[in-house]
């Protein structure tokens, strides 16, 4: 009977810690984000106050001087996001096309140096971005397409690529290969087989992959800010830096940017999100 | 007519030789079961029936065209896996119509072959289910009920029934043959398991280290097997076989001590000293007043049990002569108490008599 309780105040109390372990882990994650939604939100003075101001007022003054003139503060917001649209779109669709056949070609494929390639993509994708800022910078410039559209897209095309098939290896590795067989049996070519059976199975991890080289090209700063200056191919995160001037940072107008940038992420990965849950095939082949 | 030929098929994996140069001819709507030990080659050759493996060397011919390099869909074939691969994403009814979907079939063909097949899989009321929902059986039947819609010339199953439970196994197996009568299309059929060989085959092709070893109908194999391979790979409990030297030419003394007849059968065809493994089947070996009244060449021996295992109808008996364990049947039976010596009736007309060294039976 002691024993008893002795275990159900053990589970109790491990319980207890894993809970308040949990909470300070998501506590660090969420309140910098929390952070910047109220900021966007409160007057400059009181983003600034010391001590700090715990009721806090409510102000759209940040919003309205953001899409208001330049000298009132305002940054060119619909460039900037049609920007980040253009690059974040194209170049997840170009990696996605890319890294899927890539990857579906590790899954299913056996060729001499197929372990040296894939080790390799993973080397790549092992250098920090802002390393290849330089290199990358003079490459541009030197062909010309130095603050372009195309040159940002390259840049993260090349980036995602790896990550990409990557991760598609790993979802089309999963899907027994006795289907897309079973599917030629059927009557499919083998393209037929891959359209029509392994990608339905595989979409959720197309969509993890493609969610990820989104928000990878969304959210780049590095890159970005050496190979854009023009407001035609600044980005989001970029135009971030039009707050800052020699001796002050505009926080309120950053934050209000930043939630701007934050809010296609959110609906793009609510959308998709259905997608994400695996498991779509278990049942098709004995479990 | 829709038979099927193999000459001298061949399949390398590199420097490995997996199938070396199998020879086959299936008759048309014939019930054909490749079967034998893992890695013996019954699956590689399936599947390059189906189009799935590339061939080495030699010939395939469907219904007398050559079908070598053509791709799977050229081949009008079906082929049920053994881990069912339905499409999880489409429901039953999707996956029964997905081939004549893909062959632009009119969708009222469509639905008529789809519920024909549902029909006699009993798969009506399962029809907008996906193969999650579905228990092992039920996608089996759905396996099979895909492959039936497109009516292909040739059946392929490749172990459908291993991955269900002992009971399911036997419900399916009566099934598929059922499903046989019913269609009458020519089967091609891999187990590993020799009872399912035995129960659905018109032939079977036992094989091994990618050779066949026998081709014959089940009673073939099991009454006269060309060796020691097919003698204990076929039939349940497998044939016992105990080593020996022929003394003179009418007697063999085995290993413990035991001494038999040669059986007449094979008389003049041994010689004295000749290393020989003697082999007959528990039905053979069976407690006097405990058998079946039969005519024909007997021998009585005198064994101690040492284990027994009552089946109801009938109790095997287990015996230990040299080291090799011996099955016998008891008909009829009584309680046997371990250690108890009873005299046992071997029928010799029925034994069988192999070559020591090169396991090949010896007959007339």
């Amino acid at each position: 009977m002691d024993r008893n309780q002795t275990y159900r105040n053990r589970k109790r109390a491990l319980n207890a810690v894993h809970f308040v372990a949990l909470f300070i882990t998501m506590a660090i994650i969420c309140i910098p984000g929390l952070w910047i939604v109220l900021n966007s939100f409160r007057p400059t003075v009181e983003i600034m106050a010391k001590p700090p101001v715990w009721t806090p007022s409510f102000t759209l003054e940040h919003y309205r001087n953001m899409f208001g003139g330049a000298g009132e503060g305002g940054v060119p917001v619909f460039s900037y996001f049609r920007n980040s649209l253009i690059v974040s779109v194209v170049s997840t669709t170009i990696a996605i096309l890319i890294g899927m056949s890539g990857g579906y070609a590790f899954a299913r494929y056996r060729f001499p140096g197929k372990a040296g390639y894939f080790v390799g993509l993973m080397l790549f994708r092992a250098v920090p971005g802002v390393a290849l800022s330089l290199p990358l910078f003079i490459v541009f410039a030197r062909v010309g397409i130095i603050d372009t559209h195309f040159g940002l897209i390259l840049a993260y095309v090349a980036m995602n690529v790896p990550f990409t098939i990557w991760l598609t290896d790993g979802f089309f590795r999963q899907i027994p290969k006795e289907l897309h067989e079973a599917a030629e049996i059927d009557g499919c070519t083998r393209w037929q087989a891959f359209w029509r059976v392994e990608f339905p199975v595989a979409r959720s991890g197309v969509a993890s992959a493609a969610i990820f080289a989104f928000l990878t090209s969304w959210n780049e700063f590095a890159l970005a800010s050496q190979l854009t200056r023009s407001v035609g191919s600044k980005t989001m995160p970029v135009g971030l830096l039009d707050f800052t001037a020699e001796f002050t940072i505009n926080w309120g107008g950053m934050c209000a940017l930043a939630v701007l940038m934050i809010i296609p992420a959110l609906v793009l990965t609510f959308l998709v999100q259905k997608h994400l849950i695996a498991g779509l095939t278990f049942g098709g082949v004995k479990g | 007519m829709t038979e099927v030929n193999l000459s001298n098929v061949i399949k390398d994996y590199g420097k490995t030789r997996a199938v070396h140069g199998i020879d086959l001819g299936i008759e048309d709507g014939e019930f054909v079961v490749l079967v034998g030990p893992s890695g013996c080659g019954k699956s590689t050759t399936l599947r390059m029936i189906a189009g799935l493996e590339d061939i080495s060397g030699g010939e395939i011919a469907i219904g007398g065209r050559v079908v070598n390099d053509l791709p799977p869909r050229e081949r009008n074939i079906s082929m049920v896996f053994q881990n069912y691969a339905l499409y999880p994403h489409m429901t039953v009814r999707e996956n029964l119509g997905f081939s004549l979907k893909i062959a632009k079939a009119d969708q009222t063909a469509i639905t008529k072959a789809v519920d024909e097949a549902a029909g006699i899989l009993g798969l009506r009321d399962l029809m907008d289910r996906k193969p999650a929902e579905l228990s092992g059986g039920q996608r089996q039947r759905v396996a099979m009920g895909r492959a039936i819609v497109r009516s292909p010339d040739v059946f392929l199953f490749d172990e459908p029934l291993s991955n269900l439970d002992a009971k399911l196994r036997t419900q399916m197996r009566v099934e598929i043959k059922k499903l046989h009568q019913k269609v009458g299309n020519t089967i091609v059929y891999v187990t590993h398991d020799q009872v399912e060989a035995m129960t659905l085959a018109d032939r079977i092709v036992l094989m091994r280290d990618g050779h066949i070893v026998q081709v014959g109908t089940p009673l073939e194999l099991f009454n006269t097997p060309v060796n020691t391979f097919a003698a204990t790979f076929i039939g349940s409990p497998p044939m016992n076989l105990i080593d020996g030297v022929v003394s003179g030419s009418n007697t063999i003394n085995l290993a413990g001590g035991l001494s038999v007849p040669v059986p007449s059968r094979v008389r003049g065809l041994v010689r004295d000293g000749q290393k020989v493994c003697f082999g007959f089947r528990a039905d053979n070996l069976m407690p006097v007043g405990h058998s079946v009244e039969e005519e024909g060449e007997k021998h009585e021996l005198e064994l101690t049990i040492s284990l027994t295992e009552p089946l109801g109808t009938e109790t095997l008996l287990f015996t230990d002569v040299a080291g090799n364990e011996v099955q016998a049947k008891m008909l009829n039976p009584r309680p046997v108490r371990p250690g108890e010596t009873m005299k046992f009736q071997l029928m010799l007309d029925k034994c069988h008599v192999f070559d020591a060294a090169s396991s090949e039976a010896i007959r007339g």
